[in-house]
């Protein structure tokens, strides 16, 4: 086998070499960072606004939440339609017979109405004999009456008012729901639900799926990232809290959720703005692996000799008739 | 193996020694003198061939800036004015680190350092970028801010899109933040140093059209 040390002899024979010291780069370097690094951390720090909790939530907009709520025992809500990998209520996105999100299933189970709704009412209820009837009742109601309850609620709601906390709606046929939406909200503003949507019967925590999904499914959340220009319309995925930078690398990524096909209905051979995210994904693997096989790919690989950068970089070896002999 | 490359003086148990056919291998390919040069071409006098050297320290400073925080804790620098400066320094050192390694990246393809046998070091370092911004991602989602909060509701839609989100859940802080302070900087650490070996081995590539080099 040839080496490559042989050839790296080889591929520099008749050249001139001069002194270079890589150590002394890499140190300098690495001071002048450090310099820079110690400055800003000190003086610009880093982006740290507070995260947004369930009582928060709860407490800043207590009719989102609890039209979320009710949402949830509807099956209304995003993550009740979601489909894989936390239901099998929807197909998800999918391009022509490439639909990946189906493939895996639903390997993160999430039963929206009973993880965000009943189970936690079901422990809050010890003691609370009002909301145990509630529940009571409730389980023991048809789907046709549940679903008439929750239609005329969830119509209450846009007029309801706020007082103190608690939220009421005109008076109507509504079952159980409101004992039970104001049980709800009064233990997530008591910061109960924080806890009630992680324990799954365990002590440590380290996966917050549940309440992420179900602060997704309500406004207060996505309002709060509107307002800090988060949001994908807002190419939020480089930005960043306050004015501190992003992740800035991934602005091509973030770039085709603000054009054609994928902000459009119709779209353009079958990507639109319903399949955006699978056909993004699709593209950037497309352009990631073309990046890497560049040098395999002609008019790619032949801008640089076309491009006169070179000419710039390399200025004395160019202006000085490709000296290439020892001197 | 020729003639040429074989052992010699050595004893039939030597001669099957995977240890040392393993060190004859790298003192072959990358003898010390091409790993730590102290000569270089003449041509190699440009700024650009600083960006590389400043990526690699923007990265040793992120690993020390996140060795120190993932010691002391993912909650540490929420509450802590220390703990908040070495936030600080691994927020800057990664902006830092893309920024070089981006120049890094369109220098070498205006250099089009590909050339003479170098595609596998581009494809490397194209993965090293990929992996990098893989990294970066599940950092954000592991500060325990508001901004891990947005940015995994919101890509959880890309992931589970492609069908990732079934393996690779952005809303379970515990598998990201695993992820992040031990699997993915082993990954980029072990890509960035076989880049740079390679790198060493081959040599810088001469200018484009240079007497001795190939086109492509």
């Amino acid at each position: 086998m040839r080496s490559m040390g042989a050839t790296q002899e080889e591929y520099y024979r008749g050249v001139r070499m001069v002194p270079y010291d890589l150590v002394k780069e890499l140190a300098l370097a690495l001071a002048g960072l450090g310099l820079v690094m110690i400055v800003a951390a000190a003086f610009l720090s880093s982006p740290d606004v507070g995260p947004v909790t369930i009582a928060a939530w709860a407490q800043g907009d207590p009719v989102d939440f609890v039209t979320t709520a009710t949402g949830e025992l509807a099956g209304s809500t995003t993550s009740a339609g979601y489909g894989a990998p936390y239901n099998t209520n929807a197909d998800g996105q999918s391009w022509g017979p490439i639909a990946p999100q189906k493939w895996f299933g639903a390997r993160i189970p999430v039963d929206s109405a009973n993880a965000f709704v009943i189970q936690p009412l079901q422990r809050a209820a010890v003691g609370n004999a009002d909301l145990g009837a509630a529940i009571g009742q409730w389980k023991g109601a048809s789907a046709d009456q549940q679903a008439k309850w929750l239609d005329a609620y969830g119509k209450a709601l846009p007029s309801a008012t706020v007082s103190d906390g608690k939220v009421t709606v005109a008076t109507g046929d509504y079952g159980p729901l409101p004992v039970m939406m104001s049980n709800l909200l009064g233990v997530a503003q008591a910061g109960g639900l924080d806890g009630l949507l992680v324990i799954n019967d365990r002590f440590y925590q380290t996966d917050y799926t549940q309440p992420l999904l179900f602060m997704g499914d309500g406004g207060y959340l996505a309002g709060l990232a509107d307002q800090a220009h988060l949001t994908g319309s807002q190419w939020g995925m480089m930005n960043e809290t306050g004015s501190y930078p992003g992740q800035t690398w991934l602005w091509l990524y973030t770039l085709w959720y603000q054009v054609p096909p994928f902000t459009s209905d119709t779209g353009f051979l079958g990507l639109n703005a319903s399949n955006a995210d699978l056909g993004v994904i699709i593209l950037m693997t497309v352009l990631t692996v073309a990046l890497a096989l560049v040098p395999f790919i002609p008019i790619l690989r032949d801008i640089p000799r076309w491009v006169p950068i070179h000419r710039l970089i390399w200025r004395r070896y160019y202006a000085t008739g490709r000296p290439v002999t020892r001197t | 193996m020729s003639a040429a490359n074989s052992p010699e003086g050595m004893s039939p148990s030597d001669a099957s020694s995977w240890t040392l056919r393993t060190r004859k291998f790298v003192e072959r390919n990358v003898p010390m003198d091409h790993l730590l040069p102290q000569r270089q071409p003449y041509y190699v006098g440009s700024w650009v061939y600083v960006f590389g050297v400043i990526t690699i320290a923007a990265l040793i400073w992120v690993v020390v800036s996140g060795v120190v925080l993932s010691f002391m804790g993912p909650q540490w620098w929420h509450a802590s004015s220390v703990g908040r400066f070495f936030n600080g320094l691994h927020f800057w050192s990664v902006q830092l680190f893309f920024i070089f390694m981006v120049l890094h990246l369109w220098g070498q393809y205006f250099m089009a350092g590909w050339r003479d046998g170098r595609a596998a070091t581009w494809m490397i370092g194209v993965v090293i970028f990929a992996a990098s911004i893989l990294t970066a991602f599940t950092g954000y989602l592991s500060q325990q801010n508001f901004d891990s909060q947005f940015i995994a509701i919101n890509a959880k839609d890309a992931m589970n899109a492609g069908g990732i989100g079934a393996f690779f859940n952005v809303l379970n802080f515990g598998q990201m933040y695993g992820l992040h302070v031990m699997l993915l900087p082993i990954v980029v650490t072990f890509l960035v140093v076989a880049h740079i070996v390679m790198v060493r081995a081959r040599g810088v590539v001469k200018p484009i059209d240079a007497e001795g080099g190939t086109r492509s």
